[in-house]
């Protein structure tokens, strides 16, 4: 291990942290009249981070092999730092107002904190440094979620977020030392020859899967995703809802794919009814919201069981098409919270019925929340629809067609819901519809990337034939 | 760039144009720009497809062209077009064109109607070219959105319910679609080599039986539920009396003959031992289809409830030919699609536009409508008359067609069938005759209706031209059928292996 290689293999986490401090010294040390540029630069950084990112860094491992990095691994980083840099665009708006301008710094050390954490986490080698990185990601993530502090909503989202996560990180742990204790080892690249199906080994990996269950909030483990979302900031719901959720699914793909593989009859059943679970009650739960973001923490209850269907497949293609979902998901959720923020923002409505006749009024708005919606949807020819081909391909090429079925019909109860969005918007009569507004024009601007991807990131075959060139399977 | 590909990029351009435009009349004049350039470009390709069938030019799809597009699936971008697809190209290229006209009173939104109305006609014309189950299938699923938004908005009575159900309903067909889709496209390598998404290659690839007989149910019902077949139709008659005219048009003259086509290019000619096998049962639904649907349209009040049924019916004959399996009764489908078209989007325009005089469409409430708006009730009574199948239009030809091939089958099942399926026949003439009874002629009992006017021109366009051609398949239909039976040879050869 020498010093180049920890530059070259380092590198996201490295300059991540490079951000931290940069923002961290100019946010302790800029007067009033510099504090103003705090975001532009900011989002300057995370721009230049982002573009970075996508140059992937090789596969390799370091310290001893406690991180190990891979090319898909590095892809997805990149991908979460471009959905954290959108957030940050969409986040200006919120941060400028009074009650909250002066923990503007915070809000960007603390998210990049979390998005560190999970970097670590994706490319981690070994159990601890997984959970290490697991921790780094949760914690800032509880005070993300408090940062309405003196709104009730918000306080009480944190004391529910912070309560489960420590559970989960408990239970998790907690198999972990089952997995020690019968293996002997915690490095991934040894635990998969030492293990043998044993009762404890079992019970390990059901409560890792627990644990993580948690993370990506699936049922019956995401009783909390709908209180914490509704009571958070909308930026910060936004960035738990795709980056938390990319980072936490892909790292259970890895970890399933590389050291529980011997038991993948074990969690394949699992996992099978485990996202029959998710999709079919998170969408049921779904069509009776009447808030858009306890509506939108169901939809995403329900699309975090599609991405894990990537999983079940256990080859290359799926790990491909999990990617791929994950990233179009990320656009697509991020144009729907987008809108939500900024209409939130400047008119204070948070129901679905608020939004009645928001197209006579805000046009723009309401067709980028229509594009949202059908590409969450599945509707052609927006990125969504690929997607969700691709993952239901894969899926059924290792014959779980059932499974693909019940998916399927699900696809058609969530169209529902999603469509209530679109009738209140479009078709609704309303004497009062939300007023004309002007939003920033970062917040503009982080719309049109999602836009721009909604169209073009199924249509552009590149894409996915450019993420399909770093995957494996088991 | 492909010849064929121009039917994808044609509306797409108008569609930016329609968006560039900044009052009424510039959308005017981009929609039937676009819907003239469309026409012209279809019979451009009609007469061309003729003169190289002419010239000896066997091969099974003209102008086929093939881009890679998903590499690490081996999805192409692939188009082709035989008789069949050609006939049908030229069915929605006059729809279009007949329903930019019976649009023109639209003016609440009037350019996002003909944004979504042309995006769905974008979808259905790239579903009839494309030779690739990917593309067609991403097509398909492009045409069906619009509908939600062009019935919840601009539709009239229960639109919202009617919007909501139409869509679920069919985006609940093409859920069994997609994973017929899927299974086709992972059973296309048997004996392995790389899996394709190609209609022509996997053709060529005998699909285990015994995944076909899975598959083809599912394909079947997949597109069976755009087709209307019972118990599948319940979406039809709402969806179609809350629809505005030019979609109810467009939507029961094009859209539902990709439920008919999608059974006979995907289900049949993919998997033809499965359809042999089980095309009984499938042909008892669409058999119940024909009848139910006609006995549906007598017991309603409502001119378009009464259309939509008579179309639940006419669609059914459609399948119902199609499951007969051989050249005759398919030929008479295929021109069933095109007359069925032709004629209920001739209703569609017609009754759009008698509701626009009368403000009701309820039977009971007009009479003696012939001596008010003669050129109007004429028009309706050839509409009628080519419903019930009189000689000379095109209601005949097709439905001659279909029965002569369908009895064709010896045995007792088809005949029983064969003599039910005719008997709908003479129930549409009873429906038919009645409405045109009780609304044309008589006196005017709704004094009101005495100060109404005729039809003007831009009503007169979409009327006349539908007419014409009509009464030019009913008059001429070798032109059309020899095209289609021609192309129907790979699809009996394919039953026949």
């Amino acid at each position: 291990m020498d010093f180049n290689s920890i530059l070259t293999l380092l590198r996201p986490e490295l300059s991540l942290l490079a951000i931290i401090i940069i923002l961290l010294i100019y946010d302790l040390f800029a007067g009033v009249a510099a504090k103003k540029y705090f975001q532009p630069l900011a989002w300057v950084l995370m721009a230049a981070h982002t573009a970075w990112s996508f140059c992937l860094t090789p596969e390799g491992t370091l310290f001893g092999g406690m991180f190990a990095t891979t090319q898909a691994a590095s892809l997805v980083k990149a991908i979460l730092s471009l959905a954290t840099l959108i957030v940050f665009l969409q986040a200006g708006g919120a941060l400028s107002k009074a009650e909250s301008s002066f923990k503007t710094g915070e809000f960007y050390v603390l998210t990049l904190s979390t998005l560190f954490g999970m970097n670590i986490m994706i490319s981690s080698g070994h159990f601890l440094m997984f959970y290490l990185g697991l921790e780094t990601a949760s914690i800032p993530l509880a005070c993300l979620v408090a940062f309405d502090k003196y709104k009730q909503n918000s306080a009480e989202a944190a004391a529910k977020y912070i309560l489960n996560a420590a559970l989960s990180s408990g239970i998790l742990v907690y198999g972990l030392s089952f997995i020690y204790g019968t293996c002997g080892t915690l490095y991934f690249a040894n635990v998969p020859s030492m293990l043998d199906m044993t009762v404890l080994q079992v019970a390990g990996l059901v409560m890792f899967l627990a644990g993580m269950g948690f993370k990506i909030s699936l049922v019956p483990f995401h009783m909390w995703t709908p209180d914490v979302y509704q009571g958070a900031p909308t930026s910060v719901t936004a960035y738990l809802s795709v980056v938390s959720k990319g980072a936490a699914a892909f790292a259970l793909m890895t970890v399933l794919f590389k050291v529980f593989a011997p038991m993948a009859m074990v969690w394949q059943d699992l996992m099978y009814g485990i996202i029959i679970l998710t999709i079919t009650l998170a969408n049921l739960f779904a069509i009776r919201q009447k808030d858009i973001k306890r509506f939108f923490a169901y939809s995403s209850i329900s699309q975090a069981g599609y991405v894990v269907l990537g999983i079940m497949a256990g080859t290359a293609e799926g790990m491909t098409a999990m990617i791929y979902y994950i990233l179009v998901y990320i656009l697509s959720n991020l144009a729907a919270f987008g809108v939500i923020s900024t209409v939130e923002n400047h008119t204070g409505r948070v129901n679905i019925d608020q939004y009645n006749g928001l197209y006579s009024t805000n046009p723009r708005m309401a067709f980028v929340m229509m594009l949202a919606l059908f590409s969450l949807g599945g509707i052609p020819p927006f990125a969504g629809f690929f997607s969700k081909f691709f993952i239901f391909t894969s899926a059924a090429a290792s014959g779980y067609y059932v499974l693909v079925f019940i998916a399927l019909v699900n696809t058609i109860i969530s169209l529902y819901y999603y469509l209530l969005v679109v009738k209140a918007m479009f078709i609704n009569k309303t004497d009062a519809p939300a007023p004309h507004f002007r939003s920033e024009k970062a917040l503009v601007f982080s719309l049109a990337i999602c836009v721009a991807g909604i169209i073009l990131a199924g249509i552009a075959s590149c894409l996915y034939g450019g993420i399909g060139e770093f995957t494996f399977g088991m | 760039m492909n010849f064929l590909s121009l039917f994808v990029l044609l509306p797409l351009l108008t569609l930016a144009g329609l968006w560039l435009s900044k009052n009424l009349k510039q959308v005017h004049a981009v929609a039937v720009t676009g819907a003239s350039a469309l026409l012209v470009l279809t019979v451009y390709l009609t007469v061309d497809f003729l003169l190289q069938r002419a010239a000896g030019n066997t091969a099974e799809m003209l102008y086929t062209a093939s881009v890679m597009w998903f590499e690490p699936l081996n999805i192409h971008y692939a188009v082709g077009v035989d008789g069949i697809s050609v006939s049908m190209l030229l069915l929605t290229s006059i729809i279009l064109f007949t329903g930019v006209f019976a649009s023109w009173t639209i003016v609440d939104q009037a350019k996002e109607y003909y944004m979504w109305f042309l995006l769905l006609t974008l979808g259905v014309y790239g579903f009839f070219i494309s030779i690739d189950l990917f593309t067609m299938f991403m097509f398909y699923e492009v045409a069906l959105i619009p509908m939600y938004l062009l019935i919840g908005l601009w539709g009239s009575g229960g639109k919202e319910y009617a919007a909501m159900k139409l869509t679920l309903m069919l985006m609940g067909g093409s859920a069994f679609l997609m994973i017929g889709i899927i299974g086709i496209y992972l059973n296309s390598a048997p004996e392995g080599g790389e899996l394709t998404m190609n209609l022509l290659e996997i053709s060529k690839v005998l699909i285990p039986v015994d995944v076909q007989r899975w598959l083809f149910p599912l394909v079947f019902i997949g597109f069976g539920v755009l087709g209307a077949m019972f118990p599948f139709h319940t979406w039809s008659p709402d969806g179609h009396a809350s629809a505005p005219t030019a979609v109810s048009m467009l939507h029961a003259g094009v859209l539902m003959k990709l439920g008919g086509y999608g059974c006979f290019r995907v289900a049949i000619y993919l998997m033809p031992e499965a359809a042999n096998e089980l095309a009984w049962i499938f042909l008892t639904l669409t058999g119940i289809s024909v009848v139910y649907g006609a006995f549906g349209a007598i017991l309603q009040k409502d001119l378009k409830y009464i259309n939509a049924y008579s179309s639940v019916s006419h669609c059914g004959l459609v399948l119902f030919a199609i499951l007969m399996l051989n050249q005759t009764a398919m030929t008479g489908a295929i021109m069933q699609m095109l007359s069925h078209g032709l004629m209920t989007a001739l209703f569609f325009a017609l009754i759009g536009m008698i509701y626009g005089r009368t403000h009701t469409r309820n039977i009971d409430e007009m009479s003696g409508l012939m001596k008010v708006m003669p050129f109007l009730a004429v028009c309706y009574v050839i509409a009628g008359l080519a419903s019930l199948g009189l000689p000379g239009l095109s209601g005949f030809v097709a439905e001659m067609t279909v029965f002569v091939g369908s009895w064709e089958h010896t045995d007792m099942f088809h005949r029983v069938f064969t003599v039910v399926a005719c008997c709908s026949i003479v129930i549409t003439a009873v429906y038919i005759l009645r409405v045109v009874g009780k609304i044309l002629y008589g006196e005017v009992e709704n004094k009101h209706h005495l100060e109404l006017s005729d039809a003007v021109w831009h009503e007169r366009i979409p009327v006349v031209i539908l007419i014409i051609v009509i009464a030019a398949i009913g008059m001429y239909p070798l032109l059309v059928s020899d095209m289609i039976s021609d192309s129907l040879v790979s699809v009996i050869g394919q039953l026949a292996r």
